[in-house]
């Protein structure tokens, strides 16, 4: 036969069709089912290295069995989200005991923080950590973000994202150097004495909306001039009493002296 | 001559062919006011007060006092699209939509804040140098009401805007009008013409701010200059000045040009400060709605004393007395301890004057350290304040100093009844302590730092006497004697009317200058002169004696 | 260092209380009125600093033409500045500050400052012009006849002590009289329980322990619109939590809660400040305004501050479709104590 009538027969359209999808399907399956063997494979023994590292680092607070004691919550069913917020912003492990746990240096890498993220998460479910898909907030709507902020965050942690305190030495801290992966964790999950604001209650679009205008926060100019630290008239009294009148003061002194 | 001074000349000629303004100015023009920087602080006031009308004029060409629902389509984005007052949104129109609005704006807000500041600061000098004495009573009372209404017109300004962060503080107003007893939800809904929030507030809270109270403050200032021009400035003690007369330059050209230059000035700082620094920053706080609140919440400085003794106080209420509700909590701190602090500001000049019996013109002021117990009033005063001022940010002090709000809170509680006294017993300490280093000056002369060893082994140090014009101003110091208590019957067994109060009288005239410092006497003086005189001459034998050289210091 | 020696003071032979005259200080010349040429430098200064003002005022007026609102500037850490409000206050504010300091700089240099002395002279009347006006005054109330005839100056005094009450009587329509309207809020039996902002209604497992739900009923906006103000809001916003049932000290009535969740009023009962500061580990509900703790698992008790009574609890249930309702309204009033509530 020429090529020609090989090509005119009838069924080499159905042999291409079904050539093309069993390289498909194999092709696929060669180049899927290693990834996926070697994403079960490390998710295992990320979860080791996690529990070898929660037994070294964690447990002596919140128990061999993540179970919790008198010094830790349990962590059972708190999810990779708690695990990543609380570790990657250095909050834990506490240098020591206190009402709050400040943030500080992680003393962990990202790989030993996902590793952690991974083991608390088999031992209950709770909520993952955001995708990059779950922070993406260009269709969010700032104004609406604004008037989110104003009505769930701002009581404790300032109009302007400053921070305040709370009873007995606990403060809501500064939202000035959070990125949007721990903020949105922390709506997630409620470190400490921080309300939970979970995904029923305040859907994912919303807390997009607040991350854009906590962004807007973080970036925003400041019209009017130096901010004095956006806390509040009383900043602004301090600076007329000091600042204000001292070089009225100033001034009014230079008036009166004598010339020489 | 220049052609400004000759138009001035025949504007003036006319104008007396209609009015006696020459009779006004022949005296007037050069009218003499003393040099000293502390008695600049009342302008401060004063011209705070001007550029608060000026910018204030300019502001109400474009705010609206609405409270009717908008929905913003400004040019500020992060508010786009939501609803709020017309109030707040022609504040940020403003700031945002009109050139050099959010100048006028700052501008506004900072002079308000010099507005109150410099009438505190004002104050304390005119307390603690006693310039309030008579005939300057009425003064007083003038500028401290002055202070009162300011701070009320301040809280009006403050809250026009109808912001988040002003808007919880007329919550808090609101609360407080309702706790007052019999009348207070009668005035709640009279003022607010309703329930809280209405939308009558804004509108009439405009009324008040623009028309009523600038037109009974201009009246108030006014009135204020025109005692001061007539009773002539007080003076400091010092060479060649006397409770008679009053030595310095002339209005014109001195102080006009340093009064008037010192307006630009303060006028030019308060331009350069809306220019580079942010004040009540409302498009940050968001429009009012009466369920949001800032963490950090605060009313204006001036206000602050009040807030802090909301804050510090302890929760006391009778829920059911006599059938009605008694909110301790709320009326002592905002109506009781407010109302007590005013009305013992505004009667001093009148207490003191009965403590003492006074009743001269003072045109000489005293030094502070001269009047120990008026001073030490004056500092526990400032220090009870000052406590609560600082316990109505305590919220932001424990944040910045990582401290626990509550015991911030009880160290107030505790804290405001015990260290006011402390701080009367040490400044009053003080005072004495210095009225006796005065007179050690006055009769030793100053220590000059120079040891002398005479032969013999004896060590002196050298004292050189003060100059002329410091006794000038130690030797202007008035002993006062306190009043004695009459007996209390005279001759003939009769019962000396009012005596309770005469011995009360006495008791405070005691307490007030008991142990005031004498001045030395004259006689004292030169009796302390020829002892050192003596003293120096037998130094200088000793060592002419031993064939020492004699110091030059010693023989000055 | 002056002799100290001089007899003028002793022999005056003052007494204790008696006033020590010293002379005026002698005049210092200033170099300005010595030095022609440090007095026309000074006249240079003066002058250069009226001219900086005028170039600078000028500046402003270019500035406001030149400059749009919408212009932002990077000053680093000063911060980013509106660029219009910066360069209209430099130069405005220099600009004034300049006239200021050149006229205070030609007072202190090349005005005279030679001390002047006035005198004083007892400032009230003397007493000539009191017998002379208290003359004129018993003159005028004799001739008015004030004081012997009785029925008319009571009668006058009647009239003028009556005319002030129609400004009074006429404020009494500022507002309505507060009836009971501080007793009741708009909830209601069956009253849907929304979200704040997004108006979502509410299924209690939608909460886990620790939530924190700012929350209103679900006809708020429709009411407020018809009203045309905030009021309702300022009554009916409430929170609610959700706690383990275990953990639940008290309640204000039985069965308000449902299942560990717990709806309280958001507005403070001290002085009605919003109030949504839940620390979920302590159960303290805390005012931003004045420090006001209250302790959510045990009645809304006050534990700290100075608010005086327990944040009102509101009675909820579910609904036949699964979302959270008011039983009714509020038992007590909402907000702060006043007089009448007792």
């Amino acid at each position: 036969m020429t090529s020609t009538s090989v090509r005119r027969n009838k069924a080499t359209g159905l042999v291409v069709l079904i050539a093309g999808l069993v390289m498909t399907g194999v092709g696929y399956a060669a180049v899927t089912s290693t990834a996926e063997a070697s994403v079960a494979m490390s998710s295992q023994t990320q979860i080791d290295q996690g529990k070898q590292l929660f037994q070294q680092g964690c447990a002596t607070c919140h128990g061999l069995a993540a179970q919790g004691s008198s010094e830790g919550p349990s962590l059972i069913g708190v999810g990779a989200a708690a695990v990543n917020f609380q570790v990657a912003t250095g909050r834990m492990p506490m240098a020591q005991p206190a009402n709050q746990a400040p943030r500080k240096a992680p003393v962990y890498t990202d790989d030993q923080i996902a590793a952690l993220a991974a083991y608390v998460a088999s031992l209950g479910p709770g909520p993952a950590v955001p995708s990059d898909e779950d922070l993406n907030t260009s269709d969010a709507n700032l104004a609406e973000g604004g008037v989110l902020f104003r009505t769930n965050c701002a009581q404790c942690h300032n109009f302007a994202g400053r921070g305040g305190a709370l009873s007995n030495g606990k403060y809501a801290p500064s939202l000035m150097n959070a990125t949007p992966r721990q903020m949105y964790e922390a709506m997630l999950t409620g470190p400490q004495n921080m309300p939970i604001f979970n995904d029923k209650t305040l859907p994912p679009a919303e807390k997009r909306a607040i991350l854009k205008y906590i962004n807007e926060l973080q970036t925003a100019p400041s019209p009017g001039g130096l901010a004095l630290g956006s806390l509040g008239p009383v900043t602004e009294g301090i600076f007329i009493w000091t600042v204000g009148l001292g070089a009225l003061l100033a001034v009014a002194v230079w008036i009166g002296a004598k010339v020489r | 001559m220049s052609t400004v001074v000759e138009g001035v000349g025949k504007a003036i000629g006319r104008a007396d062919d209609r009015a006696p303004i020459s009779s006004l100015l022949k005296d007037n023009l050069r009218k003499v006011f003393p040099d000293h920087w502390s008695f600049m602080l009342g302008e401060i006031a004063l011209y705070s007060f001007i550029i608060l009308l000026l910018t204030g004029v300019y502001l109400t060409i474009w705010y609206q006092p609405s409270m009717q629902e908008v929905i913003y389509h400004g040019s500020y984005q992060p508010l786009v699209g939501i609803p709020m007052s017309e109030a707040y949104s022609s504040t940020l129109h403003i700031s945002f939509d009109v050139r050099g609005g959010l100048l006028i704006r700052q501008i506004h807000h900072w002079a308000a804040l010099f507005f109150m500041a410099a009438m505190v600061v004002h104050m304390f000098r005119i307390f603690f140098t006693g310039a309030f004495r008579k005939p300057r009573e009425f003064n007083w009372v003038i500028g401290g009401s002055m202070i009162l209404i300011g701070l009320l017109e301040g809280f009006a300004g403050y809250s026009l805007p109808d912001d988040l962060l002003s808007g919880v503080g007329v919550r808090i107003v609101a609360g407080i009008i309702e706790s007052i007893p019999v009348v207070g939800t009668y005035l709640l809904f009279f003022i607010f013409g309703g329930e809280y929030p209405g939308h009558d507030f804004i509108p009439r809270l405009y009324t008040f701010h623009v028309l009523l109270v600038p037109a009974i403050l201009l009246a108030s200032v006014g009135l204020h200059l025109v005692l001061i021009f007539y009773h002539k400035h007080t003076q400091y003690p010092g060479p060649g000045r006397t409770n008679d007369n009053v030595v310095g330059f002339p209005l014109f050209p001195v102080y006009t040009a340093k009064a008037g230059g010192f307006f630009f000035i303060v006028f030019g700082v308060t331009v350069l400060m809306a220019a580079l620094v942010t004040i009540n920053p409302i498009w940050a706080y968001g429009p009012y709605v009466p369920d949001q609140v800032t963490a950090g919440s605060q009313p204006d400085w001036y206000i602050g004393f009040v807030d802090g003794a909301l804050r510090a106080f302890p929760n006391w209420e009778s829920e059911d007395f006599l059938g009605h509700t008694w909110s301790w909590n709320i009326l002592i701190p905002c109506v009781l301890m407010p109302g007590i602090l005013v009305t013992l500001l505004l009667a001093y000049p009148f207490l003191e004057a009965w403590i003492t019996g006074d009743t001269r013109e003072h045109h000489l002021l005293d030094r502070p350290r001269n009047a120990a117990t008026r001073t030490a009033l004056g500092a526990t005063a400032i220090t009870f304040y000052g406590i609560l001022v600082i316990n109505g940010a305590n919220d932001i002090v424990a944040q910045a100093f990582n401290l626990s709000l509550n015991q911030l809170t009880w160290f107030t509680r505790i804290g405001v009844f015990v260290i006011p006294p402390l701080v009367f017993i040490a400044t009053r300490r003080f005072c004495l302590g210095l009225q006796r280093r005065d007179r050690d000056l006055l009769m030793h002369g100053r220590e000059s730092g120079q040891i002398l060893r005479l032969p013999h082994g004896e060590f002196i140090e050298i004292h050189t006497p003060i100059s002329d014009d410091e006794k000038a101003v130690i030797l202007a110091k008035r002993d006062i004697p306190p009043i004695e208590a009459p007996p209390a019957t005279d001759e003939n067994g009769v019962a000396t009317p009012g005596l309770r109060a005469k011995k009360w009288r006495a008791k405070l005239s005691q307490a007030y200058f008991g142990e005031n410092v004498k001045r030395p006497t004259l006689a004292e003086i030169e009796a302390a002169e020829h002892h050192h005189h003596d003293e120096v001459a037998h130094e200088i034998d000793v060592l002419h004696d031993a064939g020492a050289p004699v110091p030059s210091e010693l023989t000055d | 260092m002056s002799n100290d020696h001089k007899t003028d003071v002793a022999t005056t032979g003052i007494v204790e209380g008696e006033i020590v005259e010293f002379p005026l200080p002698p005049h210092h010349h200033r170099l300005t009125d010595t030095d022609p040429r440090a007095a026309r430098r000074a006249e240079r200064q003066v002058s250069t600093m009226f001219v900086l003002s005028g170039v600078c005022i000028i500046a402003f007026v270019a500035a406001y033409v030149a400059i749009p609102e919408t212009s932002y500037i990077n000053l680093g850490p000063v911060g980013t500045l509106q660029t219009s409000n910066l360069v209209l206050g430099l130069t405005f504010g220099l600009g004034t500050l300049l006239i200021g300091i050149a006229a205070i700089h030609w007072a202190k240099k090349l005005m005279s400052d030679e001390e002047i002395v006035d005198y004083r002279h007892p400032v009230g009347s003397p007493q000539e012009d009191r017998d002379a006006a208290k003359a004129a005054f018993d003159a005028g109330v004799a001739e008015s006849g004030f004081v012997e005839r009785k029925m008319v100056r009571r009668t006058l005094l009647g009239a003028l002590a009556l005319f002030p009450l129609p400004l009074i009587v006429m404020l009494k329509d500022m507002g309505p009289l507060p009836g009971d309207s501080l007793r009741h809020t708009i909830w209601r039996k069956g009253s849907r329980i929304v979200i704040d902002v997004t108006g979502q209604p509410l299924r209690p497992e939608d909460m886990q322990v620790g939530s924190l739900v700012s929350a209103s009923p679900e006809d708020l906006n429709e009411i407020q619109e018809a009203a045309g103000d905030q009021n309702a809001r300022a009554k009916a916003s409430i929170i609610l939590v959700r706690m383990k049932p275990s953990d639940i000290v008290s309640e204000q009535g039985d069965g308000w809660s449902w299942n560990g969740i717990l709806a309280f009023s958001k507005i403070c009962t001290h002085v009605g400040c919003p109030i949504a500061l839940y620390q979920q580990r302590t159960h303290h509900l805390l005012c931003p305004c004045h420090q006001s703790t209250f302790d959510l698992a045990d009645s809304g008790k006050v534990v700290f501050g100075p608010a005086a009574r327990a944040m009102p609890q509101l009675p909820i249930t579910v609904d036949s479709e699964g979302y959270l309702v008011a039983q009714s309204d509020f038992q007590q009033p909402v907000g702060p104590s006043f007089w009448e509530r007792a």
